[in-house]
């Protein structure tokens, strides 16, 4: 079962060397005990563009889709047997990056 | 076999079955909805075949297996029309289904999934009033007062996410016991103070149906769990609490503070039983939770049969130890009160005046602050933070209480203005002022007493007063008291 985790932060800063070196840790971790699928850290969201092809010319918009205080700074992606499993995993995650983290199954 | 003694036995069954059944069937199908649906079904076939067949020998045993039947049938049903989704629907469990053991009874992996912390706290209670206990959700809905639409799709929404995000249907690993349980019995026990000191302006002051309801779960965990102590506290708290029940609202529908009871009244078998349990916790020498030391207090306070006989330096004593265990305001406010007790207003009111920021939306510090100023006999400031606190309260009785309460205080705070005043206002002009109305006999009299602060009067009419002088009893010494005394957060 995989899940999404997302990271939510509030500013505008990046990681601290210290958050590196503690997110360096719990992903390999992850990896060692097979529940790594895929993580990444974003960009800020002033350098997003949203694509809207529905109609019959796209339209392109700078920013993201949604302006909001909050927003996604990253995400793991884990495969783990249950939620348990995911929240115990995310609870660590939140600590290492030092951030809020949301726990999202895939369908 | 009678009629009513068929109804009897299907009642007795849906108490003591229910939750089996819907436990097995979630265990073996791997399906909330599939062990809710069956389960019912279940039910209203036995009420359907009871009467004219009479009631099985082993009725556990019928329940399950036509629950069973109807499962396997539904299933048959559903899988013609999509494989795939009944497979995305399947309730994650490590174990293969099958027979479990004494140890792991079913109905454990249910409260715990129904109480998982993932859930919110409102679709905690109701999967498990709903899941455990076997209410109806026409039921629910009026226990929590909720419309019936919005707390069927509450609890449809709970099962979806159990299912979609794959919260496990077992008994936590033992790493992460403790913290599971206080979630179930923060479920079982909010369940308890709803029926306790139900808020709301349209329902009873005491919701019997609830308190009894909760009692019921908290049983039930604790035979599951026998040796967990913080579920053994916290059914010790539920009984010693419960067993007040009867004294603790006026025939007029008025709170009875905890210091006004007539003990009299109170169900010693309840308490007898409390009692045992706070006992062989202390007796298990381990160190105790939040529940366990409650539970402590409570029965501090069930032991003294006279209310001037309370070991005021234990209650504090234990206070002390849960302000180590859990240094919240609320805590601290209801360890000031029975601080009042002991080293008297003054100190109480200091110690609660710390506060003042954290609980300012909190009723209980008003009404708790109320009483200690008008004890200080400082009327004014008293009939202030009573306004308060009736205003933040949603349960009835109290609302009523304190409405007293603070009505009596016209009386000292008139008084106050008296002793205060440079001179004492003449008869003719109070006469003048008050032609006969309340407001005038009571500015007389702060006119007669203006020089001297009355003792501490008994409220002349509450039922409890009748019914001691009926009954030619002595009447308890009236200590000025206030809000209910509460022995742990959330409800006296």
């Amino acid at each position: 079962m995989q899940y999404l985790v997302s990271v939510i932060d509030a500013t505008a800063g990046l990681a601290t060397p210290d958050e590196m070196a503690a997110i360096d840790v719990f992903n390999d971790r992850l990896i060692a005990d097979g529940h790594w699928v895929f993580a990444g850290g974003l960009a800020a969201p002033s350098s997003a563009t949203v694509i809207d092809n529905r109609g019959e010319e796209p339209i392109f918009t700078d920013g993201p889709f949604l302006e909001s205080k909050e927003y996604l700074a990253g995400f793991w992606i884990i495969d783990v047997a249950d939620l348990d499993a995911a929240l115990k995993l995310a609870t660590e995650g939140s600590k290492a990056c030092h951030r809020k983290v949301e726990v999202r199954p895939f369908q | 076999m009678s009629a009513a003694d068929v109804q009897e036995a299907i009642t007795r069954a849906h108490r003591e079955q229910w939750a089996r059944v819907v436990a097995s069937l979630a265990r073996r199908f791997g399906d909330l909805d599939i062990a809710e649906d069956a389960a019912a079904e279940a039910f209203a076939v036995a009420v359907e075949r009871w009467p004219a067949d009479g009631v099985p020998p082993n009725p556990g045993g019928w329940l399950t297996s036509t629950a069973n039947r109807r499962a396997i049938d539904r299933i048959r049903r559903e899988s013609k029309r999509d494989d795939k989704q009944k497979e995305a629907q399947l309730l994650h469990d490590d174990d293969p289904p099958g027979p479990s053991g004494a140890i792991d009874d079913q109905r454990l992996r249910l409260i715990f999934t129904c109480c998982h912390p993932a859930l919110a706290m409102e679709s905690r209670v109701a999967l498990t009033l709903r899941l455990v206990a076997g209410l109806t959700v026409p039921e629910i809905a009026r226990a929590l007062l909720v419309q019936e639409t919005a707390m069927g799709q509450r609890i449809t929404r709970a099962k979806a996410k159990i299912r979609a995000a794959r919260i496990p249907y077992r008994v936590p690993s033992a790493e992460d016991l403790p913290a599971r349980v206080s979630s179930v019995l923060v479920v079982l026990f909010l369940v308890f103070n709803e029926g306790y000191l139900a808020t709301g302006p349209g329902t009873d002051p005491v919701r019997h149906d609830l308190t009894t309801e909760a009692i019921r779960l908290t049983r039930l965990t604790r035979a599951l769990m026998p040796d967990n102590g913080e579920v053994a506290g916290l059914l010790a708290l539920m009984l010693l609490t419960e067993a007040r029940r009867a004294a603790r609202v006026s025939a007029s529908g008025e709170l009875i503070t905890l210091i006004e009871q007539d003990r009299r009244a109170w169900d010693t078998a309840l308490i007898a039983e409390g009692h045992r349990l706070v006992r062989e916790r202390l007796a298990a020498g381990a160190a105790p939770g939040r529940y366990q030391i409650l539970a402590a207090i409570a029965a501090v306070h069930t032991s003294a049969c006279d209310v001037r006989d309370t070991d005021w330096s234990q209650v504090v004593a234990l206070y002390d130890q849960l302000v180590r265990l859990d240094p919240s305001p609320i805590v601290a406010l209801n360890r000031a009160i029975a601080v009042a007790e002991l080293d008297g207003p003054e100190v109480a009111l200091a110690a609660i005046d710390r506060l003042d920021r954290r609980l300012a939306g909190y009723h209980a510090y008003h009404a708790t602050r109320a009483d200690l100023l008008r004890r200080l006999s400082r009327g004014q400031e008293s009939r202030a933070a009573y306004d308060k606190a009736i205003e933040l309260a949603g349960n009835t009785a109290e609302i009523a209480y304190l409405t007293r309460r603070r009505d009596q205080l016209g009386l000292l705070a008139v008084i106050d203005w008296g002793r205060h005043a440079a001179q004492p206002p003449r008869r003719a002009d109070l006469t003048a002022t008050g032609s006969g109305s309340a407001g005038w006999r009571l500015a007389a009299r702060a006119g007669r007493r203006s020089h001297r602060l009355p003792p501490r009067t008994r409220p002349a009419s509450t039922p409890r007063s009748r019914k001691s002088r009926i009954r030619g009893h002595r009447l308890p010494p009236r200590r000025a008291s206030g809000v209910a005394r509460r022995p742990w957060p959330g409800g006296p």
